[in-house]
């Protein structure tokens, strides 16, 4: 029980931690992630990850990078890592679990 | 209540940004008696509190004004039959509810009505790592165990659990165990708080407070495990205030965050915020909580930096603590206009630590039960 908790790996499906939500607040005009007492706003590139690397209904991270690769024309070497560094962030805080 | 939260910006220049939550003590009546408990001394009987139908407006006007969570709270919230309707309510207003409880009262069919209504998040508080001391303290015997089965019961069920520890002299040393007892429950979130000297707290306060070698060793066994604790549980540590060198932001700032309604609907900027003398306070009968956020005069008295005293107004560090906490300038500096004298810039700062030494050196045993 003394190790850090790995990275979210690309094999992984993180899903939405219990509780929290993807949000659109008209009134503020954000996407945001909503969760117990507390929120996350998203700009469009963290939204854009979660919609593709955050389950139910995704294969796994690496398809989300796959799908991320083409939609913004990116290179798959180049995003990867921000992608893993982010959502690991994102399960760090406790908006996502594996 | 600690939230990391992003500073929305404001619409225009007059009009402040939109509260993230307005919390909502639905009553002050508990079957625990927590000596620490942060409900204020004069309690509002049941017979003064807000019915149904007002609570429910109030929720609207908490949609209204922009806020995006509404956070049940008490008292024992679940005290009041009408819970799952003010929940439902709130999901159908576009609401996230959280539920603030301790528990002793909730059973798997309640809680399961509670997420039918749209119930996302149930906060239960301990009072110990082990039921002795939990009981003693929280004055209710069996509910130690009694929240055991309903945290297990709210996980189970698919629910977002926080567990939030209230530490003080008598329990300090389990820390460790408090924070095996939240992981092994299944919590998503462990609050570590240690007891905020307010209301019940700051009566007892020579009966809780901590010694410096108690502090000093639950901050390091806290310090040393939350490499080990980030992406299994979120850990929100509180450093204890009066040991502390900087004040914590209060509320995320006076008016900035949130608002708390209370059970008979007065409307404030902060739950301690009735012990300030000279603050005028209105109520949800006198006008919407738009209407209280925007201009309620007890709302703008410490909103932003403008009201503040040297040497807050020429520091850095304004738009971060925002001064620290007004109720707790009250208690120690005997001013609410002053700087939070938990920061070491403040010329009463000396005081607190001597007022902290005489308490933890008293050891005192003694503590009076909250009541009703
Ligand atoms: S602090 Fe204790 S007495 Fe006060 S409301 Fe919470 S559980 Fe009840
Ligand atoms: S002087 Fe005021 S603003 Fe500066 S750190 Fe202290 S409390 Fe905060």
């Amino acid at each position: 029980m003394s190790t850090v908790a790995p990275h979210i790996a690309e094999s992984d499906r993180p899903r939405l931690a219990p509780g929290v939500m993807l949000r659109n607040d008209r009134r503020r005009g954000q996407w945001m992630l909503m969760g117990p007492e507390r929120l996350l706003v998203l700009d469009e590139m963290a939204l854009a990850v979660v919609r593709a690397c955050v389950g139910p209904d995704i294969a796994d991270v690496a398809a989300g990078i796959d799908r991320l690769s083409v939609e913004y024309d990116a290179p798959r070497t180049e995003i990867a890592g921000d992608v893993l560094e982010m959502l690991t962030d994102l399960r760090n805080k406790g908006y996502v679990v594996t | 209540m600690s939230c990391a939260l992003p500073a929305f910006a404001a619409a225009t220049q007059t009009e402040p940004a939109p509260p993230f939550a307005v919390l909502m003590e639905l009553t002050h009546r508990c079957p625990l008696r927590c000596p620490y408990c942060s409900n204020p001394l004069a309690l509002d009987p049941a017979s003064a509190e807000l019915d149904t139908a007002t609570w429910k407006r109030v929720l609207d006007e908490a949609a209204d004004v922009g806020a995006l969570q509404v956070h049940f709270s008490g008292g024992e919230p679940c005290v009041r039959k009408d819970l799952e309707e003010l929940v439902a309510h709130a999901t159908e207003i576009g609401l996230y509810s959280n539920l603030i409880t301790s528990a002793v009262l909730l059973d798997r069919p309640r809680l399961e009505r509670l997420q039918r209504a749209g119930l996302q998040h149930v906060q239960i508080s301990l009072q110990d790592a082990e039921a002795g001391g939990a009981d003693r303290i929280g004055g209710f015997k069996g509910g130690h165990a009694k929240k055991l089965e309903v945290a297990r019961a709210v996980v189970a069920q698919g629910l977002a659990l926080t567990i939030n520890a209230v530490l003080h002299r008598h329990n300090i040393e389990r820390v460790n165990d408090v924070i095996d007892l939240a992981m092994d429950l299944g919590a998503g979130r462990i609050e570590i708080a240690n007891v905020q000297y307010y209301g019940w707290a700051l009566a007892n306060r020579a009966a809780l407070m901590p010694s410096r070698d108690q502090l000093l060793a639950m901050d390091a066994a806290v310090r040393a495990r939350l490499p080990e604790l980030a992406g299994r549980i979120v850990v929100d540590y509180v450093v204890p205030d009066y040991y502390a060198r900087r004040p914590k932001s209060c509320m995320g700032g006076w008016a900035r965050r949130f608002m708390n309604v209370t059970p008979h609907g007065r409307v404030l900027p902060c739950h301690a915020a009735e012990t300030i003398p000279g603050l005028a306070f209105e109520t949800v009968h006198d006008r919407s909580l738009s209407d209280i956020w925007r201009d309620g005069p007890a709302f703008t008295r410490y909103r932003g930096t403008g009201w503040m005293p040297d040497p807050c107004r020429s520091c850095d560090h304004q738009e971060e603590d925002w001064g620290g906490c007004r109720c707790q300038a009250l208690a120690l500096a005997g001013s609410a206009d002053a700087t939070d004298p938990v920061c070491e810039l403040s010329s009463a700062h000396a005081d607190v630590a001597a007022l902290r030494d005489r308490d933890a050196a008293a050891l005192g045993t003694e503590w009076t039960y909250r009541g009703l």
